[in-house]
């Protein structure tokens, strides 16, 4: 935060007359505006993308008349279509949770971006936990999907919710736990720190440290942030074919607009958090291009994860219920934890 | 502790700007309220009882096995942080609490917990009732 503070008061100088708490509240403001920003466009670009990926996988072309140029502004004119809906609200349901659960969905994903790593300067909170309080906060989301499904008072929502809660508690386990190897290597939960202790050339990263141990690790945490995120091959919760929507099923609207952009916006904060943990966040592969700022390739690792995650979608099928949780607690849970003493162990041997 | 209040104030924008937003589309959209739109959608049926009911408690089994691993995890998280300043009373201790932990994983697997598909419950043969 320090060096936004001094952006600000270097362009401002009356500024620096302001209490500290007012700053830092002004510029935590504007921080969050941004960032409210980026996810907008992030999300219109994404969901453009995916229908783009989707179609050439399958051979069709995709959106191609609005806007012009292979219809790039699709889904502004769907944004657009959702903006003008009316608001219905079920009569049967619980009106006052139906109403918070986007908000809560959506908060909380903002409140995730607080310990992404921009760049050496720009994070918005260096918090010495990092990554425990993007873990704990993106759990938080859980309560607004278990809010959503129940106030809709639908059975498919309330399927959709409880399949979507169970899922995502399950694969927290070896989220977790294949963090923890991360941090046994870094020695910090900070997100800076963790980048920091990465420096060097792409071999000095996380996933090639103590090979092929860390890179098992990372492609646990891939498979298990997809299941995080709700998406193919884990996509149950809103299994469109069985549960209409699951738990989004009863909103419509701008409301339906929150959840969509939330899922988006999760997308790219599971893919983040990869490409810091496990792939140097904001450091370039090689030193020589480190003339190139680190936001270029914060954002371009974790838009290259993005894309692998589409890629995945379009590619496997979905998996049933007793798959995703065989997975979840008979594979991925006991190979983590196996994998969190080989490593120490190995670190043990190099001390 | 400033870091804990920019994400308070992250987290309170968020739900402020959804709420903004909202209201901005209730200026744009048309309302044109009919009883059929505020049923519950059940595949074009009129919807039979409500959602509020007894579910199924395996999910409740699948949270609790959740909360304690997660709760085990969080211990895990101090012991991976000063990991290399303490090295071998660390291994050794963590060793031991992950063992104790597969063992628990163990137990609940071979008792059938995480199996998503049960077996139909053998029910006890219940006495026929009397008479018609």
């Amino acid at each position: 935060m320090e060096p936004i503070l001094k952006l600000f008061t270097d362009l401002l100088p009356g500024l620096s007359q302001l209490p500290y708490w007012l700053l830092a509240t002004l510029a935590a403001l504007i921080a969050a505006l941004v960032l409210f920003g980026f996810i907008a466009v992030f999300a219109l670009f994404a969901i453009w993308l995916e229908r783009k990926i989707s179609a050439h996988m399958q051979d069709r072309l995709g959106p191609m008349e609005v806007g012009g140029w292979h219809g790039w502004a699709q889904t502004i004119a769907d944004t657009l279509k959702l903006l003008m809906k009316e608001d219905i609200i079920p009569e049967k349901a619980d009106r006052i949770l139906f109403k918070l659960a986007p908000m809560i969905v959506f908060s909380v994903s903002i409140a995730s971006f607080v310990v992404l790593p921009w760049s050496r300067d720009f994070i918005p909170a260096d918090l010495n936990v990092g990554l425990l309080y993007i873990l704990s906060i993106s759990s938080l989301a859980v309560i607004g999907i278990l809010m959503g499904g129940w106030a809709s008072n639908n059975k498919w929502s309330l399927y959709g919710a409880m399949r979507s809660v169970a899922q995502i508690v399950s694969y927290e386990i070896p989220i977790s736990l294949s963090l923890i190897t991360v941090i046994l290597i870094t020695g910090t939960l900070s997100m800076q720190g963790i980048v920091q202790s990465q420096q060097g050339n792409f071999l000095s990263w996380n996933i090639f440290h103590y090979f092929p141990f860390m890179f098992v690790a990372f492609v646990i945490y891939f498979i298990a942030s997809l299941a995080e995120v709700n998406r193919t091959p884990f996509d149950l919760p809103e299994a469109e074919s069985e549960l209409v929507a699951g738990f989004h099923t009863e909103y419509s609207g701008m409301r339906f607009a929150f959840f969509f952009l939330a899922e988006y916006a999760n997308m790219f904060i599971v893919s983040a958090i990869a490409a810091t943990a496990f792939l140097g966040g904001w450091l370039p592969p090689f030193s020589f291009l480190d003339f190139i700022p680190g936001p270029f390739w914060f954002f371009g690792k974790a838009l290259f994860l993005v894309f692998v995650q589409m890629w995945l979608r379009w590619t496997l099928p979905r998996l049933r219920v007793d798959q995703l949780m065989y997975t979840s607690w008979k594979v991925l849970t006991p190979f983590s934890f196996v994998l969190i003493l080989i490593v120490s162990f190995w670190q043990l041997l190099t001390l | 502790m400033t870091g804990f209040y920019i994400a308070l104030i992250f987290f309170v924008t968020g739900m402020f700007l959804v709420a903004v937003t909202l209201l901005f589309s209730r200026l744009l959209q048309t309302k044109k309220p009919s009883p059929d739109k505020y049923l519950t959608y059940e595949c074009g049926e009129l919807p039979q009882g409500g959602a509020w009911i007894r579910f199924n408690n395996r999910f409740y089994i699948i949270a609790l096995i959740f909360i304690i691993f997660d709760v085990e995890i969080v211990f895990m998280f101090p012991w991976a942080v000063v990991y290399g300043k303490i090295g071998l009373l660390a291994f050794v201790e963590m060793f031991i609490f992950i063992v104790v932990l597969l063992v628990g994983l163990a137990y609940v697997w071979a008792n059938g917990d995480l199996q998503w598909v049960k077996p139909r419950p053998k029910l006890e043969h219940l006495p026929k009732a009397k008479g018609k």
